[in-house]
């Protein structure tokens, strides 16, 4: 049998050893997703991803393609609960959109547009998350964070530094740690050209002095929706 | 000694090495009270660990503080049984007579009260655990007693002795229970058989995993075995899974404490047929006093040349050593385990690769249930056809139940698979009954009609779990019960998992606070479908069942609390003028908002 | 020969802005001339347009901003007890938006603040005029307290998106916002 699958009836190509999600994404096919990224180890942790391969629901970042796989991606059963997960992610942290630098070039934010969330459907949690400000050229702030490991992996994998590292249990206590006594970025040897400073898919890791540099309507997902912009060279 | 002197003697002790960071962070913690952040820099700076690291494993688990909770640290068992043993009522008299509330510490820093999952004595709770130390059957003259102990700061070891005892209860043997095999002869007949005929014969046998999935323990060794080791420390590696943070099981307490032996002889079995030379016994944090009992246990089997090199006269080389867990019930998870056993915090892998291919320190690994090992002498003994004549045809040999709640005499009761739940019942005394809750929280809720149903793989598998609940009992807390814990003991990972428990704990609070609606129901069953399929692991795939199957079979327990409107709110408008009304001091009628069916 | 056609029924639509800050009501107004379009559909029941002080029957109540006050609440309550369909306008109607960004403030600590700290503001203290509605502990969305039906985001949501949903909701078509009508900010 050939080195394909079918995704959404879509022939795929892939190699061995290739997840569904590379091969897709190779192939230019959206499925969605937050905490997967092209260059770095997988993480697995958002589940925005889920398919459902021969009936089954799995992670198409983690399930290696097999010749012949019916895999359904965009029905409105997935797309229901991939909703239904972005509205988890909303009401947990503290996602205010119209103030936040991030948006317009947030995954998180192009993801729910896409998924044509309306509105957080639950109760909102407002928890009270740190703003760390130490740092000269970033700043941290944790209201938006989705614990998509993201920095974690970049910190570690690119530059080789172990910045930051998740840590803490359940909705209350997960968090990510910075790795420094006193918890300040500002007391690590964080540099605003490490690759963990552009990495974060949603508003945590900024840029100091970059906020709205780019005006509403230019903005990465004002162009065009995220499924239209799937490319190996994400951001 | 200094401080850093101590936290230098436990780093030596665990030779600087990172994979130990569960040990050294107990040991540590146990000299010092608590975890630091000058103490976690030193330990990471001593391992070469990424501070950040070490905080993450340090604020994973319960048992671990990474802020002081006071000299004494009492945390009182909160699983349904304690519950129904009246535990509320008692740690609110601890906390009045110490003017303390739950989960704070007292001003002057000498004790915190708090509640943590269950903690495996069921049989004979109420239970707390004071410093990590087990002590059973609480009742209020204790409770005065120990608050007065805390009062003059007497040491844990001059506490009253009895207090510390934990019983058995074992009340039906069967083949495993009623053994009469001598420390060695079981190793001594797999010995004389060799690794692959001893692997025929578990796998003729079809022994199944005890912790209740009931995977074919044959296969997963035979997997292990064949698995190639990898690089510079190739190996393999046995684990036994002493984690039974399931709420309501404790039979491998009661192997633990009193048929060790057979369980390192099981570990010692598995090592021959996979090819390790070195077991780890994970014990969950809560069975800590069991730890130098164990640690005895392992150099009388030494002596013997029960374990270490030539053991029995051969060439076969085994040891084992004990890691203590330290409160966090994903742990029981295999892959989170090795986690776990590798200094890092409880999250399960992504699978595969699975655990007989890469597991402890990425080498083959075979992960099994205390039971499942312990079981495994008797095949080795008595040989697979004698094992097979017990229990049904897919489930053979026995099972221990760990038996509570509403029932005379509660404890450990061994049958061969295929009893009846009605057979249990009766056994252990249980008149009334509504509802057994089998395998625990993450199992199933048995009604009246599925009373006849059997205890086995091809009917209810179960990790052994066995909660009795009498007519009086209101099913809609039980599940409730579950649901924090759930919510509690979720690795927050993935997304699923770790706001949909708290999702499904909190309606399930509007609904007992007499908020809730049919609207709410449904959205309980909508978390049901989504987590069910999407969550990272066991956990989350399985946290809805209790609700789900209350749901199901008990409704009236839901629906009486229900408001008779489509939609409420969660929480209560008027106490949400509470701030404003005390800040104003205004109490005129607009200074209230009503709730519900009144508005 | 034609029967005079009676003129189609008007739907009843009222309005109101909660916590919020009007520019939702602003953008809807943006919609400029098409609003004449959308009068040969709809009256208009309570509603800053409109000054009527209470809601009637209506077939759709259209909400701006949440809830941080029993006023609100209030408020809220009559326009989901005379209202066939509640939307939910905006931001703040939607997560709760600016005011909300006090939640994770204790409201004595505000009210100390604003009123006692800082002596100038509070001259007599915390009000406590019975005229004045109090604030509740923290800004909740309306969703949490009554069935919302539909949501449009946005802050504001642009005319177009509010056109068109409310052209969407007019004809009997379920609301569906495309790339670019669909935003958070």
């Amino acid at each position: 049998m050939n080195n394909t699958f079918q995704l959404d009836g879509e022939e795929i190509p892939f190699t061995p050893g290739q997840t569904i999600m590379q091969a897709a994404t190779a192939h230019g096919s959206y499925i969605p997703h937050l905490c997967w990224h092209p260059d770095f180890s997988v993480h697995g942790s958002c589940k925005l991803c889920t398919v459902k391969v021969n009936g089954r629901f799995g992670s198409s970042c983690t399930m290696e393609a097999q010749p012949g796989m019916e895999v359904e991606n965009r029905t409105a059963e997935l797309d229901d609960k991939r909703r239904t997960l972005l509205q988890m992610l909303f009401v947990e942290g503290n996602h205010f959109c119209p103030s936040c630098e991030k948006s317009g070039d947030c995954k998180l934010q192009a993801t729910a547009y896409e998924l044509k969330m309306m509105s957080p459907h639950f109760d909102m949690f407002y928890p009270d998350r740190p703003v760390d400000a130490s740092h000269p050229d970033i700043l941290l702030d944790f209201n938006r964070c989705i614990m998509c490991g993201l920095c974690v992996a970049a910190s570690r994998e690119a530059d080789g530094k172990n910045i930051f590292a998740m840590g803490g249990r359940g909705l209350l206590g997960r968090r990510v740690h910075v790795s420094s006594e006193s918890g300040k970025l500002a007391d690590t040897d964080f540099a605003a050209t490490d690759r963990a400073a552009s990495i974060c898919p949603v508003g945590v890791i900024l840029s100091k002095r970059r906020g709205f540099v780019v005006p509403i309507g230019r903005r990465t997902y004002d162009l065009a929706p995220i499924s239209a912009q799937v490319t190996e060279k994400a951001p | 000694m200094s401080d850093t002197d101590m936290i230098d003697a436990v780093l030596d002790r665990h030779h600087h090495d990172g994979t130990r960071l569960m040990q050294i962070l107990r040991e540590t913690q146990e000299q010092l009270g608590w975890l630091s952040p000058a103490t976690l820099t030193h330990i990471a700076k001593a391992i070469a660990w990424p501070r950040a690291q070490v905080e993450g494993t340090a604020d994973f688990y319960s048992f671990f503080h990474t802020r002081p909770l006071g000299r004494y640290r009492v945390l009182w068992s909160d699983n349904i049984t304690d519950r129904m043993l009246g535990n509320t009522d008692l740690l609110e008299a601890m906390c009045k007579k110490l003017w303390l509330e739950p989960g704070r510490v007292s001003e002057d820093g000498l004790v915190s009260v708090d509640v943590t999952s269950c903690t495996g004595m069921c049989d004979q709770g109420p239970a707390v655990l004071v410093n990590c130390r087990a002590i059973t059957r609480m009742t209020p003259a204790r409770v005065g007693e120990m608050v007065g102990l805390i009062r003059s700061e007497t040491p844990l070891a001059e506490w009253p002795a009895e207090w510390f005892a934990v019983d058995d209860n074992i009340r039906r043997k069967d083949i495993l229970l009623a053994h009469d095999l001598v420390p060695g002869q079981a190793l001594a007949a797999a010995l004389e058989r060799g690794a692959e005929k001893m692997l025929a014969e578990i796998k003729a046998a079809r022994l199944r995993g005890r912790g209740g999935a009931g995977f074919a323990t044959g296969l997963k060794w035979e997997a292990c075995r064949s698995a190639a080791g990898h690089g510079a420390g190739a190996a393999h590696y046995v684990v036994c899974n002493a984690d039974e943070g399931e709420p309501g099981t404790f039979k491998d307490r009661v192997l633990l404490t009193s048929y060790a032996g057979l369980v390192f002889e099981g570990m010692s079995i598995a090592g021959l047929v996979v090819g390790a030379k070195k077991g780890l016994l994970y014990l969950r944090g809560e069975y800590r006093y069991l730890l130098e009992p164990l640690e005895s246990a392992l150099a009388v089997r030494r002596d013997a040349k029960l374990l270490g090199k030539n053991i029995l006269g051969t060439d076969f080389e085994f040891d084992i050593e004990i890691h203590l867990g330290a409160g966090a019930y994903i742990c029981g998870e295999e892959s989170a385990l090795i986690e776990s056993l590798e200094g890092k915090p409880g999250r399960p892998r992504i699978r595969p690769p699975f655990p007989v291919t890469h597991g402890y320190l990425d080498q083959p690994t075979t992960v099994n249930n205390v039971e499942t090992l312990a079981a495994s002498c008797l095949i080795a003994a008595h040989g697979s056809d004698w094992y097979a004549q017990h229990g049904t045809e897919k489930s053979t040999g026995s099972k221990i139940l760990s038996v509570s709640g509403d029932c005379e005499r509660p404890g450990i009761y061994e049958y061969p698979y295929g009893v009846a739940v009605r057979q249990v019942l009766e056994d252990c005394g249980a008149s009334d009954c509504q509802a057994v809750q089998i395998s625990g929280p993450s199992g199933m809720c048995a009604a009246e009609a599925e009373f006849d149903r059997k205890i086995a793989f091809e009917d209810i598998p179960t990790a052994g779990a066995f909660m009795v609940f009498d007519e009086t009992r209101d099913m809609f807390e039980v599940a409730r019960n579950f649901a924090h814990f759930f919510a509690h003991e979720s690795c927050g990972f993935c997304t699923p998992c770790r706001v949909g428990t708290t999702l499904v704990r909190n309606l399930m609070d509007k609904i007992a606070r007499n908020h809730g609606s049919p609207y709410d129901i449904d959205e309980l069953f909508k978390l049901h479908r989504l987590m069910q399929g999407a969550s990272h692991c066991g956990l989350g795939n399985t946290a809805c069942n209790p609700i789900f199957d209350t749901l199901n079979k008990f409704r009236p327990a839901y629906e009486h609390r229900l408001m008779s409107l489509d939609y409420e709110p969660a929480f209560d408008l008027d106490a949400a003028l509470s701030q404003a009304r005390q800040m104003t001091g205004r109490d005129d009628a607009a200074a209230h908002l009503k709730n519900g069916a009144e508005a | 020969m034609n029967a005079p056609m009676s003129p189609p029924k008007k739907l009843r639509v009222a309005t109101t802005s909660l916590a919020g800050c009007f520019g939702c009501h602003m953008s809807f107004l943006d919609i400029d001339e098409r609003i004449l379009k959308l009068l040969e559909l709809i009256e208009f029941d309570r509603s800053p347009l409109t000054d009527i002080k209470h809601c009637g029957p209506c077939d759709l109540g259209i909400i701006e901003g949440g809830l941080c006050n029993a006023e609100n609440v209030h408020v809220l309550r009559e326009f989901r007890r005379n209202c066939k369909i509640i939307l939910a306008l905006g931001a703040c109607a939607i997560n709760g938006g600016l005011p909300a960004q006090r939640n994770h403030l204790d409201l004595r600590d505000v009210l100390e603040e604003v009123y006692q700290t800082e002596h100038l503001l509070g001259r007599g203290g915390i009000p406590n005029d019975p005229e004045l509605p109090l604030p509740l502990n923290k800004v909740h969305p309306i969703h949490e307290v009554v069935k919302v039906d539909y949501f449009l985001p946005g802050c504001p949501p642009s005319a177009d998106a509010i056109w068109k949903l409310l052209t969407d909701l007019l004809a009997g078509r379920t609301p569906t916002l495309g790339h670019g009508l669909l935003h958070y900010d």
